[in-house]
C-alpha cells in the first residue's frame, strides 16, 4: 500500500434541485492511491466545508459494495470503469496522475435528480411492492429442511438474489430499462420451489409496476450486465420474458 | 427507580411458552385500531413492521435511507445461528443458550438468551419459506458452517452475503404489508426526538431529510430498531450513516442506557491504511474456519510472509488456545492481535496480523475455498490490491458491534411504557461479548417472534389512547428539535464535523477500546468533555436547515456521539472488572485473561440521564441458575 | 380481448411483438433470398421461378398482405419503442462509455431499421410496383427479369441496394439473438451458439442479397 499522491481534475455534476438545469464544476484534488473514490469526495467536501461552500451531495452507506446506496457515473460508467465493483469499492490506484474524471448522477427519467449526484430510486421499491414476495404469514412456515433444494438451484437463485438494487443497470441502459433489476428478482423466486405458487402472477404484476414507474423497454444491448456491480446475468431477463409470455398466454391474467 | 426485568416464573425451558399463554391478546378486529411506529428497517425493524402488519396493526415505519432495503443489516456476511442440530453434532436449544451466555461472559439475562435460542429454529424456517437462498448440500438439505465460540456447526449462510439475503427476505415481507396497506413506509426521515404523553411513548419527531421539514407522528407504541453505535469510534465497520441519535434522544427523554461500554471490536477487519480513511471493512469471521492467524516470532521480521519459514511463525491463537484455536470468541481473538502488535510483532511492525489460507488451499483445493469465500477474497483484493489466494491476508480488529444499548425488560420494553427496543439497539442478549452469527439471529427473533406477542400484551393491558399531534407535548418536542438544529447552524466555527468526529474516535479507540484502565478512562472523560465544548463553539455546519443538508445530519449525530462517548467511559470506569469485550488492564489473570468479579459486578449497569455529562446508575442484578458462573476457558 | 392489448402494450409485450414479427421476417428473408438466387441461373431459371409463383397468385397475394401487416407491426412497434425509450432516458453522459460495452448492431437498430425502411419503399416502388402494376420503366414489359436487369445495371441503384442489405446484416445480427432472448429461449450454454448462428445468418443473408447486384454490375446479366 502507499505510493505517491495523485493529482487529479474532477468534473462533478452540480445541480441544486430537481428542476435546476445543472452543470459540471471543476475541482483539482490531490489524493492517496489507497483512498476510495468516495473518500476522495469526503476530503473534497471537508475542504469545501472549511471554505464555507456547499459540499458535493452524494449518497453512500456501507462502503462495502452491498447496500446499493452509492452510485456515481464515473467517466461514463455507472460505478466506474472497473467491472463488478460498486462506486464505494473503486480505489484511486485505478487512476493515473493527471487524469480528468467526470462524476455524474445516474441518469434516467425514472430516477429524478435530487441534488448533485443523488437521485430518487423509489421506483425500484414500487416494483418490489408489486409482488416481490412469497405470500405467507410469520409463524406458518414448515421445517426448513422439508423443502429440499438442489445445491445448484440454490446457487442460481442466490446469483440472482445478490442484486443490490443500486440502479446501475438503469443508468447504463440507453433506454433506462429496469429489466435486469426486475428479472433478477423474478428469477430468484422462479427458480425456487417456494416461489412457484405465485410465479406467474408475480411476473405480471412486477412487469406492470415496472412499466408504470417510467422505465424504458429492454432492447437487448446488455449494457446492464456489463455495468452491474454484482455481475447479475441477462439470463434472468430471458427467464422473466419466458415467464411473462407464458403467463399471458396460458395463465390467469393479472395486470396491476 | 427499581428495574424490573419481568422475567416469567418457572423452568427456563417453559418461561416463554407460559408467558405467551399468560399474555393478553388484542382481538383481531381491534388490531387495526392501533397505530404503531417502528423506527429502522434493518432485520429487527423490518421483521417487526412486517409481522405487526400481518397481524393487522397499522404500522408506520421510518428510515433515513432512500429505501428500506439499505439498512446496515445488509452488510452482515457470515451467517445466522440456529439450534437445528441438522449436523447431528450435539447441538440443542440448551447448548446454543449455554454457548451464548458463556460467550457473553455472564453479563446477559439468562431468560432472554434462552428465548433467543428457542426461537432460533423458527427463524430459519421463516427465512427459507421467504425464499432466502441459503447454502445447500448436494442432497438439497441446508448446509452449515462453524463460527467462533462454538464447537458445533450451527451457522446457516448464503455465501458471504447472509445479512443481505435475510434483510431482503424481511424487506419482501414488509413490501407485502405495504401493498396490503397495513404498513406505511416513510423514507429519508431521521428520528430526532421521542414524544411522551403522560409518561408513555406516544410519538416521534423526525426531520424530512429532503426538505428539512420537522414532522411529527403519533402512535400508541413506539418501537426503536435503530442499530448500534460503533460509529462513535469514527472508524468502524458500521455503515457511514449508522448512528445512535434515535436511541440517544430516547435516552435523554428517560430511557435507560445499559452497559454502554460493552463494544465489540471484531478481529477480522482490514487494517487502517491512512488518515483519509472513512471506514473499516470487515472480513467475515467465517474466514477463521479455514484461515490460520499468525505473526512472525521475532519482532522486526519484515520478510514477505511467504519467505518466513514455518518454524519462525507464531500461530498464537492455536498455541494459546489449543481447544478452540483460531475459533476463539471475538474478544479473545481481538485482544490477542492487539498484544502481538503491542509486542512489535505485527506485520512490518504495523498494526496487522496475517490470516493465511495456504494450508486450507493445499488441503481442500482453491476451488472449494473460492466457493466458500470467493466474494470476500475478491473484496479484499479490490481494496488492498493483493491476491489472498497467494499472499496471506492482513487483518486487524475494528469496532463492529455494540452489545450495550437501551435497557429493556423481558418483553423488550424499555423503562418508558410503550417504548420497545429491538435488535442491536437494545442491550439484552449478548452480555459483554456477542458470538458470531448471533446478531442476525437476535434481530430477527425480536422482530418476527417476540415483539408481536409482547406488544399485544402491552396494548391489551395498558390500553394507550390515540393522541393528536396538536398536543403540547408534540409542540415541545418539535421546538426542542428545531432549537438544536438552529444552534448547530449558528456556531459557524472553523472545524468540520468529520474532524471533530475523528478526534473523538481516536480518543475512544485509544482509551475505551480493546483494553481500558482507570487512569486512561479518567483522562478520556475530561478530554471528551473538552472536545464537546470545542464542538459546540467551533464546529462549522454549512447550508441551512430547510434543505437536504448532509453536513447538518452528521453534525447532529456527532453531537450525540460526544455525549454517548463520555457515558461509555463512565460505564467502563464504573465496572471494576474485566468481562468479555470490556477488558480492564487492572483486572486480569496471570495468563492475561479477563478476570470477572461476579461478587460485585454481576449486574446490568443501566444509566439514567440527568443532564449532559451526568447520569445516575441503576443496577439490574443478574442471576445464573442454568449456566453456572465459571471462568470462560477456550483452552 | 382486453388482456391481449394490455399484454402487448406492456414492455415485454412490445418486445415480444418485435421478436415475433422480426422472426417471421427473418424466415421470409430466407425464402426471398433462395428465390433471388435463381437469377444466377439466368433468364429462364428466374422466369421459371416467377411463373411457379404466378400459378399460386392468390396465395401470394394473401402472403403479401400478411407480410405487409408484419412489416407495419414491426416498424410501428420499433418506432414506438424508440420514442418511448428516448423519453425514458433524458440525457447522455459527458463520456459515452456505452460504446465500450455494447455492440454496434445492438445500439443502432433504429438507424439501420429506418434506412432499411426507406430502402424498402424504394425496393417496392421499383421491383414490386413495376412488375405488378406499371411494367418496365422504358419498355413497359412485365417480364420480371428485364426489370431486374434494368435496375441492377444502374450503378447508383445497385450501390444503394448493396449498402442497404449490408445494413440489414447488422440489423439481423442483433435481431436474431435478440429474438431468442425475448422469447426467453436463452441460457448461458446456448447463448454463444445463438449469437454465432445469428451472425452467420446475417452474413449469409446480407452477402447473398448483395452479391446479386454486384454480379449484374460486373457481368451485365445474360
Amino acid at each position: 500500500m502507499g505510493g505517491e499522491k495523485l493529482n487529479l481534475t474532477l468534473k462533478i455534476w452540480r445541480q441544486n434541485s430537481p428542476d435546476d438545469k445543472g452543470q459540471f464544476e471543476e475541482f483539482k484534488v490531490e489524493i492517496s492511491p489507497d483512498a476510495s473514490i468516495l473518500e476522495m469526495l469526503d476530503e473534497l467536501n471537508n475542504d469545501l466545508e472549511r471554505e464555507g461552500k456547499r459540499p458535493v451531495a452524494f449518497e453512500s452507506d456501507c462502503r462495502e459494495g452491498i447496500c446499493g446506496t452509492c452510485g456515481i457515473v464515473i467517466n461514463g460508467h455507472p460505478h466506474g470503469p472497473l467491472p463488478k465493483t460498486a462506486t464505494c469499492q473503486l480505489h484511486m490506484r485505478n487512476f493515473k496522475n493527471g487524469d480528468v474524471i467526470y462524476l455524474e448522477p445516474f441518469r434516467a427519467a425514472a430516477f429524478p435528480i435530487i441534488r448533485d449526484l443523488i437521485v430518487d430510486r423509489s421506483g425500484f421499491d414500487k416494483i418490489q411492492q408489486a409482488g416481490a414476495y412469497i405470500s405467507f404469514n410469520t409463524g406458518g412456515a414448515p421445517d426448513a429442511n422439508s423443502i429440499p433444494i438442489g445445491k445448484d438451484v440454490a446457487a442460481a437463485a442466490l446469483d440472482a438474489a445478490e442484486c443490490i438494487g443500486c440502479g446501475a443497470c438503469v443508468a447504463a441502459c440507453k433506454n433506462s430499462s429496469a429489466m435486469l433489476f426486475v428479472g433478477a428478482k423474478v428469477s430468484q423466486y422462479a427458480l425456487l420451489p417456494q416461489g412457484q405458487p405465485e410465479r406467474y402472477k408475480r411476473v405480471q404484476t412486477m412487469v406492470a409496476a415496472m412499466d408504470e414507474a417510467g422505465f424504458g423497454s429492454c432492447t437487448n444491448t446488455y449494457a446492464c450486465e456489463a455495468e452491474c456491480p454484482k455481475g447479475i446475468s441477462i439470463m434472468n431477463i430471458a427467464r422473466m420474458n419466458r415467464d411473462f409470455i407464458k403467463a399471458k398466454i396460458v395463465e390467469q391474467e393479472v395486470d396491476i | 427507580m427499581k428495574l424490573e426485568s419481568k422475567v416469567p416464573e418457572g423452568n427456563i425451558a417453559e418461561k416463554w411458552t407460559n408467558h405467551k399463554f399468560k399474555m393478553k391478546l388484542v382481538n383481531p378486529a381491534n388490531k387495526r385500531k392501533y397505530d404503531l411506529i417502528v423506527v429502522g428497517t434493518g432485520l429487527a425493524g423490518a421483521s417487526a413492521a412486517a409481522t405487526l402488519g400481518e397481524l393487522g396493526y397499522k404500522v408506520k415505519v421510518f428510515t433515513y435511507h432512500d429505501s428500506s432495503r439499505r439498512a446496515h443489516s445488509i452488510a452482515a456476511q457470515g451467517g445466522i445461528n440456529a439450534a437445528k442440530n441438522y449436523q447431528n453434532d450435539g447441538d440443542s436449544v440448551f447448548r446454543l443458550f449455554y454457548d451464548t451466555v458463556k460467550g457473553g461472559d455472564f453479563r446477559s439475562r439468562e431468560a432472554n438468551v434462552y428465548r433467543l435460542a428457542e426461537v432460533s429454529n423458527n427463524i430459519i424456517d421463516q427465512c427459507v419459506a421467504q425464499g432466502v437462498p441459503f447454502a445447500r448440500e448436494y442432497g438439497g438439505l441446508l448446509a452449515n458452517r462453524s463460527f467462533g465460540g462454538a464447537q458445533v456447526s450451527r451457522t446457516f449462510y448464503a455465501r458471504g452475503e447472509t445479512g443481505q439475503q435475510l434483510l431482503l427476505g424481511a424487506y419482501s415481507s414488509l413490501n407485502r404489508q405495504i401493498k396490503n396497506g397495513n404498513v406505511t413506509v416513510y423514507h429519508r426521515r431521521e428520528m430526532l426526538d421521542l414524544v411522551l404523553v403522560n409518561g408513555r411513548a406516544q410519538g416521534i419527531v423526525v426531520r424530512n431529510l429532503l426538505t428539512g421539514e420537522i414532522e411529527k407522528y403519533s402512535a400508541q407504541a413506539v418501537i426503536l430498531a435503530t442499530g448500534g453505535y460503533s460509529n462513535v469510534y469514527f472508524l468502524s465497520t458500521n455503515a457511514m450513516n449508522s448512528n445512535a441519535t434515535a436511541a440517544w434522544r430516547a435516552h435523554k427523554r428517560g430511557a435507560l442506557f445499559a452497559n454502554p461500554s460493552f463494544t465489540q471490536i471484531h478481529p477480522t477487519c482490514l487494517p487502517v491504511h491512512g488518515e483519509g480513511q472513512s471506514k473499516l471493512v470487515l472480513m467475515s469471521e467465517s474466514l477463521r474456519n479455514d484461515g490460520r492467524i499468525w505473526v512472525p516470532k521475532k519482532a522486526g521480521d519484515n520478510r514477505p510472509p511467504n519467505e518466513i519459514p514455518e518454524e519462525e511463525r507464531d500461530y498464537y491463537l492455536e498455541r494459546k488456545y489449543p481447544a478452540f484455536g483460531n475459533l476463539v470468541p471475538r474478544d479473545v481473538a481481538s485482544r490477542n492481535a492487539k498484544y502481538v502488535c503491542d509486542e512489535g510483532r505485527g506485520v512490518n511492525g504495523e498494526r496487522a496480523v496475517y490470516l493465511d489460507f495456504s494450508d486450507a488451499i493445499k488441503r481442500v483445493g482453491k476451488k472449494v475455498i473460492e466457493e466458500k469465500y470467493g466474494n470476500l477474497f475478491e473484496m479484499y483484493e479490490n481494496i488492498t490490491g493483493e491476491n489472498p489466494y497467494e499472499v496471506p491476508m492482513k487483518i486487524y480488529p475494528a469496532p463492529h458491534y455494540t452489545m450495550g444499548g437501551l435497557w429493556v425488560d423481558y418483553n423488550l420494553m424499555s423503562n418508558i411504557p410503550g417504548l420497545f427496543v429491538l435488535g442491536e439497539a437494545n442491550f439484552s442478549d449478548h452480555g459483554a461479548n456477542r458470538l458470531g452469527a448471533s446478531a442476525l439471529m437476535q434481530g430477527l427473533a425480536d422482530g418476527y417472534f417476540v415483539i408481536p406477542y409482547t406488544i399485544g400484551n402491552y396494548l391489551a393491558s395498558e390500553k394507550p389512547e390515540k393522541v393528536d399531534t396538536d398536543r403540547a407535548e408534540f409542540k415541545e418536542a418539535v421546538d426542542n428539535v428545531k432549537e438544536g438544529i438552529a444552534k448547530l447552524l449558528s456556531i459557524d466555527g472553523k472545524q468540520t464535523v468529520d474532524e471533530i468526529h475523528k478526534r473523538l474516535g481516536h480518543l475512544l479507540m485509544d482509551k475505551v477500546g480493546m483494553s481500558r484502565n482507570e487512569k486512561g478512562l479518567k483522562e478520556v472523560i475530561e478530554q471528551i468533555r473538552e472536545l464537546r465544548e470545542e464542538f459546540w463553539n467551533d464546529v462549522k455546519v454549512v447550508g441551512t436547515g430547510e434543505e437536504l443538508n448532509q453536513t447538518l445530519e452528521r453534525a447532529g449525530r456527532v453531537a450525540d456521539f460526544l455525549e454517548l462517548g463520555e457515558l461509555m467511559a463512565v460505564d467502563a470506569l464504573n465496572r471494576n472488572e474485566s468481562c468479555g469485550a470490556h477488558f480492564r488492564e487492572e483486572y486480569q489473570t496471570e495468563e492475561g485473561e479477563a478476570l470477572r468479579n461476579d461478587e460485585e459486578y454481576a449486574y446490568v449497569a443501566a444509566w439514567e440521564f440527568k443532564k449532559v455529562g451526568e447520569w445516575e446508575l441503576h443496577k439490574e442484578d443478574l442471576k445464573f441458575e442454568y449456566v453456572k458462573l465459571a471462568t470462560r476457558s477456550y483452552k | 380481448m382486453g388482456w391481449l392489448t394490455t399484454s402487448l402494450n406492456r414492455s415485454i409485450g412490445k418486445k415480444f411483438v418485435m421478436a415475433l414479427t422480426g422472426s417471421l421476417l427473418m424466415l421470409f428473408l430466407i425464402i426471398h433470398l433462395i428465390g433471388n438466387l435463381t437469377l444466377y441461373g439466368g433468364r429462364e431459371a428466374f422466369n421459371g421461378y416467377v411463373e411457379t409463383l404466378e400459378v399460386v397468385k392468390p396465395v401470394v397475394r394473401v402472403i403479401e398482405v400478411i407480410l405487409a401487416a408484419i412489416f407495419i407491426f414491426h416498424i410501428f412497434n420499433g418506432v414506438r419503442l424508440w420514442w418511448e425509450n428516448k423519453k425514458a432516458n433524458p440525457g447522455k453522459y459527458a463520456i459515452n462509455a456505452n460504446k465500450e460495452i455494447t455492440t454496434f448492431s445492438s445500439r443502432t437498430t433504429i438507424v439501420t431499421g429506418s434506412i432499411i425502411f426507406i430502402f424498402l419503399v424504394l425496393h417496392l416502388s421499383t421491383f414490386w410496383y413495376q412488375f405488378n402494376i406499371s411494367g418496365h420503366p422504358e419498355t413497359g414489359s412485365f417480364e420480371f427479369y428485364d426489370i431486374v436487369v434494368y435496375w441492377f445495371n444502374q450503378p447508383v441503384y445497385s450501390i444503394v441496394y448493396i449498402i442497404a442489405v449490408l445494413l440489414l446484416g447488422f440489423h439481423l445480427n442483433h435481431g436474431f439473438q435478440s429474438a431468442f432472448q425475448t422469447f426467453g429461449w436463452n441460457n448461458k450454454k446456448y447463448f454463444p451458439v445463438i449469437k454465432l448462428t445469428g451472425t452467420i445468418y446475417a452474413i449469409v443473408i446480407s452477402l447473398g442479397f448483395a452479391s446479386i447486384p454486384l454480379y449484374f454490375l460486373l457481368t451485365g446479366g445474360k
